[in-house]
């Protein structure tokens, strides 16, 4: 049984190895105001972290991780470039599996820097690789990024694309909406009526949305209607993007194929090679390295570029050691119009004792 | 030691579960005057009846302090993580029945399923500045099933009571609640969203997986489990 002391000295040891990669160590307060968490991963944070409230202060949420905090500390006063590490426990609310951790120790390392995204990216892949070599962990990477540029190069309407991004972590969803869209799903007898004009409503209106905007809503489904299907040929390159799982240099390849008919995911394929030169620049094996395009689409809602999972292959049944990817977007939700590219990581020490006790 | 059998102490869910169990041999009654909640089982010795709300009755389930017990499903859904280790549904009554459903003002001509209801909630978060809130007492069960359908920028509003009239007071945008007939839905200008409802319950009895059984115990629940399941 690993003792909690054994876990903190550990994560000590852990943010050592990033202090002298030269990041700063930060310390970040536990309780965190429940509004910003909200906001930004919506009601179902409250599955996740745990809420408690005072009279001042209304709802704060024990730190479900660090990532927020941290990076709010770097938009508010911030030098710039930076590196940060931490080290601390964070607190996940289980509902379903009891054999889950509600309580552990994350050690993270973030970078906040302008001027190389893919050095950055590999400077952070090769300090986590390096922590968890003796653990002879899985690795997993993807690029979310590439699944938004072929979004945003779909022939068809802004706000269907806007639909589709905003659900890019949702698989389920982004399905449905494809489907919609590529006309694959009949219109409802009551939706064709709306549609055309002859639908009778005998309920006044109540609650807060207004008349104006149910007005504007279904202006844009008209709109909406009128808009011509994806074609089948935009869907299956989609697909084939998303099936996507390889070795990098593979993967770039495939990729490359796609891209000749799919040309917006061209600079973003150009990303991944140069992040793949990189890497191999920090001694990572690159031809070993395996490549998923939709890994990191369903549990790391804010990443949007490069994402990354060390895995323990003997034990599926334990989440992952380290986790991590680069989070532009969400500096700019944080930054109040500020913004700065943005990567980092973390790892469970308590889950590295963990294996290295049973090997 | 005996067995306990928790029922719901009041109202028609009381005098149905009553007949239920008379219908196979067991006739429930309560004892002591109208306010006291003291009951008699006839028909198997070795039980003893516990008259509680019916709210109540999935917690004592889960704690073992009831053997058995008769609630709906719903209540044991929202109530207990992981209800399948905890309680084993042995039979459904055939009454109490109820889904859980989404409704949403009628007026909202543009809103049919949750689709539409991932788009609106979206738009009116730009539009308000704040996340479109539904009023519901049953927080799990709504969290998990929108999850799960991908709707995202709502909040969930704690409502124990009333909860159809909360959209007119402008206290939620929408609700989340039970409902049997749609009636009072209707009458408070709601409409039910047409996907499949979030849950479909009734009154069901229910055993505890973890209440403690003494040999004797052990051999009145095989009883009682035969001859109310045979």
């Amino acid at each position: 049984m690993i003792t909690p002391a054994e876990t903190l000295a550990r994560a000590a040891q852990l943010r050592a190895t990033f202090e002298a990669a030269g990041a700063m160590p930060v310390e970040t307060p536990i309780l965190q105001p429940a509004e910003t968490l909200l906001d930004l991963y919506g009601e179902e944070i409250r599955a996740r972290a745990y809420v408690t409230t005072d009279a001042l202060r209304g709802e704060q949420m024990l730190r479900p991780d660090f990532t927020v905090p941290v990076v709010e500390m770097h938009m508010a006063h911030g030098a710039e470039p930076a590196r940060y590490t931490y080290s601390g426990e964070v607190f996940r609310r289980q509902e379903h599996d009891p054999d889950r951790a509600n309580e552990f120790v994350q050690v993270g390392y973030e970078v906040f820097d302008r001027a190389n995204p893919a050095a950055a990216d590999a400077e952070v892949f090769a300090l986590f690789a390096q922590a968890v070599a003796p653990l002879n962990l899985r690795a997993a990477t993807g690029d979310i990024g590439i699944l938004m540029a072929a979004v945003r190069g779909l022939n068809t309407s802004d706000a269907r694309k806007a639909a589709l991004l905003r659900h890019i972590w949702r698989p389920r969803r982004f399905r449905a909406l494809l489907e919609r869209y590529s006309g694959r799903l009949d219109v409802s007898a009551r939706r064709a009526k709306l549609l055309d004009g002859t639908l009778d409503c005998d309920g006044p209106l109540i609650g807060k949305r207004t008349q104006t905007e149910i007005d504007a809503r279904v202006a844009r489904l008209r709109a909406d209607a009128a808009e011509p299907p994806l074609s089948d040929a935009e869907v299956d390159l989609l697909d084939a993007l998303l099936n996507v799982r390889e070795t990098v240099p593979y993967a770039l390849a495939q990729l490359r194929d796609i891209a000749v008919d799919l040309p917006s995911i061209g600079a973003a394929v150009d990303g991944l090679a140069a992040r793949a030169d990189a890497l191999s620049t920090r001694g990572v094996d690159v031809d070993a390295l395996p490549f998923e395009a939709s890994f990191g689409r369903t549990s790391m809602e804010y990443y949007d570029g490069f994402v990354f999972g060390f895995f323990s292959a003997q034990r599926a049944d334990l989440p992952a050691v380290a986790t991590g990817g680069r989070y532009d977007a969400l500096t700019r939700r944080l930054g109040n119009g500020a913004e700065i590219p943005a990567v980092g990581g973390v790892l469970r020490p308590g889950l590295m004792l963990d294996l290295e006790a049973q090997a | 030691m005996s067995v306990k059998l928790g029922v719901p102490s009041k109202g028609r869910l009381m005098e149905k579960t009553f007949d239920w169990f008379g219908q196979l041999g067991i006739t429930l009654t309560r004892t002591g005057s109208d306010r006291e909640y003291a009951g008699a089982v006839d028909g198997i010795s070795g039980v003893s009846l516990v008259l509680l709300s019916a709210g109540e009755v999935p917690r004592e389930l889960a704690a073992g302090r009831l053997h058995f017990g008769v609630t709906g499903t719903d209540l044991v859904q929202e109530k207990l993580p992981l209800w399948e280790q905890q309680v084993e549904p042995l039979a459904e009554l055939g009454f109490g029945h109820a889904d859980l459903v989404l409704a949403v003002p009628k007026a909202w001509v543009d809103v049919d399923t949750l689709d539409d209801l991932d788009a609106v909630a979206t738009a009116f978060r730009a539009a308000h500045g704040m996340r479109l809130r539904i009023a519901t007492k049953y927080h799990r069960l709504v969290r998990e099933h929108l999850r799960h359908a991908g709707v995202a920028d709502y909040a969930l509003v704690d409502s124990q009571g009333a909860t159809e009239g909360t959209v007119a007071n402008e206290t939620a945008e929408m609700i989340a609640d039970i409902t049997s007939s749609g009636e009072t839905l209707r009458a408070n200008h709601l409409k039910v969203l047409e996907d499949a409802p979030i849950l479909r319950s009734q009154a069901t009895l229910w055993r505890s997986r973890v209440a403690e059984v003494s040999d004797a115990d052990r051999t009145v629940a095989a009883a009682l489990i035969a001859q109310l399941t045979d």
